[in-house]
């Protein structure tokens, strides 16, 4: 071959480039691992890991443990699926489209809203996205609004995306009963966009139609964001609600935490909307006989057509978590999501007030979905410190997100967690 | 005459989920209640979404079948240029499924989570060594919040040294996302026009290289597959002038211990780990776009950042200046993992020996088909080479046609009518894990096409014939997008 090239060595393939720019010496790598030493090197940082697979970790906050079906794994690990590229050409790639579209369709429905996208990186970008669309649809409108309830990496990520723009950023606050107060768009008309998150952070299910109603009379366009998106098996959906746009983490459908990657930015939005969503769209179509197909479609939204003027940056979506999440759908169905929510639901229910038996008090005493936050009256550490050695994470303490909530805990449940988990927590805090 | 892979084969139709399954028929197993019904507002509560009800053997057939329609690295050669399309070893799947770090929760204690942390201490590390550059954050998701991350990188330190600039340099062979991502941070792209051998002169820099302009934003090697020669020059009329350089590192598989990017003068530059580090594509993600700068630019990385204090890892949250979270939590972490075992399976040699024989290969394939396609520079490449359809036009054959083509024989078509500097562009990078004899199939499969684009035309006009379905219909799709089944 490189007789071929007429170069006579592989170093000569590279004499176009100039001394100055050239690697001096080898990478500074540690030396080639084979795959059986590759394992065993994966075993010690395994070990390293000092709350793993065996402990029941009540936290949830933006990352979920749910049962995920070994179905998923096997379909997943498809190599036509996951070694395939963005699906630049339809003819070899009806697999991945139709999974997407479908993911599209059943992402719409579970958000009440007329279509979604093929996916955002994760739930914080596609909140800092839908917050520019907002921006875009009202054109003229240079201010928007958050509620403090919602992630609080979300809202930082929020931040870095607008750092750079005129756009200016408000915080709605929350009230005592965990829910946002509205009661700054009173009298305002230059706010493009305002987002609530429901569930929110605390696991306080937002009163969403009065928070629709409040945002669509001072002007503004009603982002829905979530976290937690099992929720809409049991209440109402963001569309459901009002809202324009739905967005948020689709990690719960299928996803492991994985240290909080890779996660799934859902994003959804009302029909006269769809110009000016961001990132990959497919839609349906016909090829020369007639046959129902599937494409990726408009594309003059995008990067590679539009350039600067693009609805955004944004290139690769999270493909494969997103057929991921599809399938997540398709197995649990319709009827099955709502008895989980349910149980969801219930489980937490129970330990709140298991907890509030033993003496807690949550801070809210707004309805919930999964989590919720909770003082206690002692020092909650020393409980704490006795459930992880008994393999149990007992919350998340809140002071390092909420300064004011410093020493409340935020728990979650889900179906992972049996009843004598909870109880076993429950009894540690009567001491 | 050969036989090529492309061959006829049994497929089976499948509807839309929707179109399936029954009510009460359920893919997957709900735990038992253990606790008593709790009571929930009325007015919360919903109906729940309208998902069909399918069966487990329902939602396994529908995805095989779903998956027979695809084609993948595994499946054939997949060379589309600027993607790296290399074959992603199995042994990194595995490490990624490990239960201890599959499970892991993001919010856990920094005590809790070493081997995560040490592992992404040491990928940040790996990247620093084989960029020359210090600093990284492992955060961005995919190479365009890379850009998004770098540039606004640019914009932070501009405005630490109260300097006020609003556009930036971007060179006629750049990636879409380029002025996509400079546009997001509020800068003004200026088009740069790259020289007549497709090479980007430091005079053209020099001429529009003002107090006003942040940078520029490269790609080295650029989308013509060819070596940015005069890049040092060009960095340093660029920083004279008070400006950052960025290299789009997506074409960093060609260079990997051949360039130190650091020497070349760059600031700030993204790797984008499922094309150079193996990562799967996922049919469009998962992918990971970490940012490398130097040392001086580091404080304004995105927060947090993993740090080494003796024996323990932890995450630090960046200071004043660092331009804050792009990710929800730490990025596609699983993604991370596969890259950093790609690394660690391959050592130093074998990267540098990757390189070689991506570019190598390139080579081979530029050599041996430009007798039959038009080659608009005819000069040694780097990991992918770009020809056009000019020599088929006089048949009325455009480069669609022969990709489509192409799929018959059972290849992945290149990369088409990119980069736009390049009429009816085909460029084609068959990567380092392509041997000899596949290549020579590949080889033997465009040069049929390009026969049969003088004999029988009409061939390639109807291409393709062996798939599912036949050409699809685009405009029609974005003229009636119908978005939601």
């Amino acid at each position: 071959m490189l007789a071929v090239v007429g170069k006579k060595s592989l170093e000569d393939l590279f004499c176009s480039i100039p001394g100055e720019c050239r690697f001096e010496g080898e990478l500074p790598l540690p030396p080639a691992l084979n795959e059986w030493r590759l394992e065993a090197h994966f075993r010690e940082l395994a070990k390293a890991m000092t709350v793993n697979q065996d402990f029941k970790v009540l936290i949830g906050a933006g990352s979920y443990h749910h049962h995920i079906p070994e179905t998923i794994r096997a379909l997943a690990s498809r190599s036509e699926f996951l070694t395939a590229y963005t699906p630049y050409q339809p003819e070899m790639a009806q697999g991945t489209l139709q999974g997407i579209f479908e993911y599209q369709t059943l992402t719409a429905r579970l958000l009440g809203m007329d279509v979604a996208n093929a996916s955002m990186y994760d739930g914080a970008s596609a909140l800092a996205e839908a917050l520019l669309m907002g921006l875009r649809i009202a054109k003229k409108k240079t201010r928007v609004a958050v509620s403090a309830a919602i992630h609080p990496h979300y809202r930082q990520v929020v931040k870095t995306y607008l750092q750079t723009t005129d756009f200016e950023l408000l915080e709605l606050p929350y009230l005592a009963n965990g829910r946002t107060d509205l009661s700054a768009l009173r009298n305002q008309d230059d706010i493009a966009a305002v987002a609530v998150q429901s569930p929110n952070f605390f696991g306080v299910l937002e009163d969403l139609p009065a928070a629709g109603a409040a945002i669509h009379a001072a002007g503004a366009l009603f982002i829905g964001c979530f976290t937690e998106p099992l929720a809409f098996g049991l209440v109402k959906s963001p569309g459901q609600c009002g809202a324009d746009i739905a967005c948020g983490e689709g990690q719960s459908f299928g996803l492991a935490r994985s240290f909080g990657g890779s996660g799934l930015g859902m994003f959804a939005c009302r029909e006269p909307y769809i110009r000016n969503l961001p990132g990959r769209l497919v839609g349906e179509t016909v090829d020369l006989d007639g046959k129902r197909g599937f494409v990726l479609t408009l594309a003059t939204r995008e990067q590679h057509i539009r350039r600067e003027k693009a609805t955004s940056n944004i290139c690769t979506n999270q493909g494969l978590c997103a057929l991921i999440a599809a399938m997540y759908m398709a197995s649990i169905g319709g009827s099955g999501l709502r008895e989980l929510a349910r149980l969801n639901y219930d489980k937490s229910e129970y330990l709140k007030r298991e907890l509030q038996k033993a003496g807690g008090k949550p801070v809210f005493d707004s309805p919930t979905f999964n989590e919720f936050v909770m003082a206690f009256d002692d020092d909650f550490q020393p409980a704490y410190r006795r459930l992880l050695e008994k393999k149990i994470v007992a919350g998340l303490e809140l002071g390092r997100y909420y300064p004011e909530l410093a020493g409340r805990y935020l728990f979650c449940v889900t179906e992972t967690t049996e009843k004598e988990d909870l109880d076993e927590v429950v009894r540690e805090v009567r001491g | 005459m050969k036989e090529l892979p492309g061959t006829r084969g049994l497929i089976l139709n499948e509807p839309l989920l929707w179109e399936k399954g029954k009510k009460g028929r359920r893919g997957m197993s709900i735990p038992a209640a253990d606790v008593p019904r709790a009571a929930l507002e009325k007015e919360l509560l919903g109906e729940g979404p309208e998902f069909p009800d399918l069966s487990e053997v329902d939602v396994v057939r529908h995805y095989t079948r779903l998956s027979q329609w695809n084609f993948g690295i595994d499946t054939g050669m997949y060379p589309l240029g600027s993607c790296t399309m290399k074959y992603n070893p199995k042994a990194n799947e595995r490490q990624a499924a490990t239960p201890e770090l599959a499970s892991a929760h993001p919010m856990l204690a920094d005590d809790q989570v070493q081997g995560a942390l040490h592992l992404m201490y040491d990928l940040q590390e790996f990247l620093a060594g084989i960029t020359g550059l210090p600093g990284v954050s492992l955060q961005p998701a995919a190479g365009a919040q890379g850009e998004l991350a770098g540039i606004l990188i640019f914009a932070a330190w501009h405005h630490s040294r109260h300097s006020r600039r609003t556009r930036i340099l971007i060179p006629d062979t750049a990636h879409g996302t380029n002025p996509a991502s400079a546009a997001l941070c509020g800068f003004q792209p200026v088009p740069v026009k790259s020289g007549p051998g497709g090479i980007l002169e430091a005079r053209t820099v020099a001429e529009l290289m003002d107090e006003n302009i942040a940078g520029i934003m490269l790609t080295n090697p650029n989308t013509l597959g060819l070596f940015e020669t005069q890049i040092r020059e060009i960095a340093d009329i660029v920083h004279a002038k008070g400006g950052l350089v960025y290299n789009d590192g997506a074409n960093m598989n060609a260079v990997m211990g051949i360039v130190d990017a650091a020497r070349c003068g760059v600031d700030v530059m993204h790797l984008n780990l499922h094309k150079t580090f193996s990562t799967p594509h996922g049919g469009g993600g998962p992918g990971a776009g970490p940012v490398c700068v130097t040392g001086e630019l580091a404080k304004f990385l995105p927060s947090p950042r993993v740090i080494r204090e003796g024996e323990t890892c932890r995450l630090a949250d960046g200071g004043p200046d660092s331009i804050g979270r792009v990710h929800g939590f730490f990025g596609n972490f699983s993604v991370l993992v596969r890259a950093y075992c790609y690394i660690r399976t391959m050592g130093p040699e074998n990267l540098k020996k990757a390189s070689q024989l991506a570019v190598l290969n390139a080579n081979y394939l530029k050599e041996k088909l430009k007798g039959d396609l038009h080659l608009p520079y005819d000069r040694p490449c780097m990991h992918e080479c770009v020809f056009s359809d000019a020599r088929q036009r006089e048949h009325k054959v455009t480069t669609l046609d022969m990709a489509k083509r192409l799929i018959d024989f059972g290849f992945h078509p290149p990369t088409i009518y990119f980069p736009l500097v390049v009429p009816g562009a085909i460029m084609i990078e068959p990567t380092e894990t392509e041997c000899k004899d596949d290549l020579d199939l590949f080889i033997e499969a465009l040069k049929r096409v390009a026969r049969e684009a003088k004999e029988n035309p009409e061939l390639l006009r109807q291409a393709p014939q062996r798939c599912k379905l036949k050409r699809l219909d685009e405009t029609g799709a974005a003229r009636r997008p119908r978005l939601c089944g």
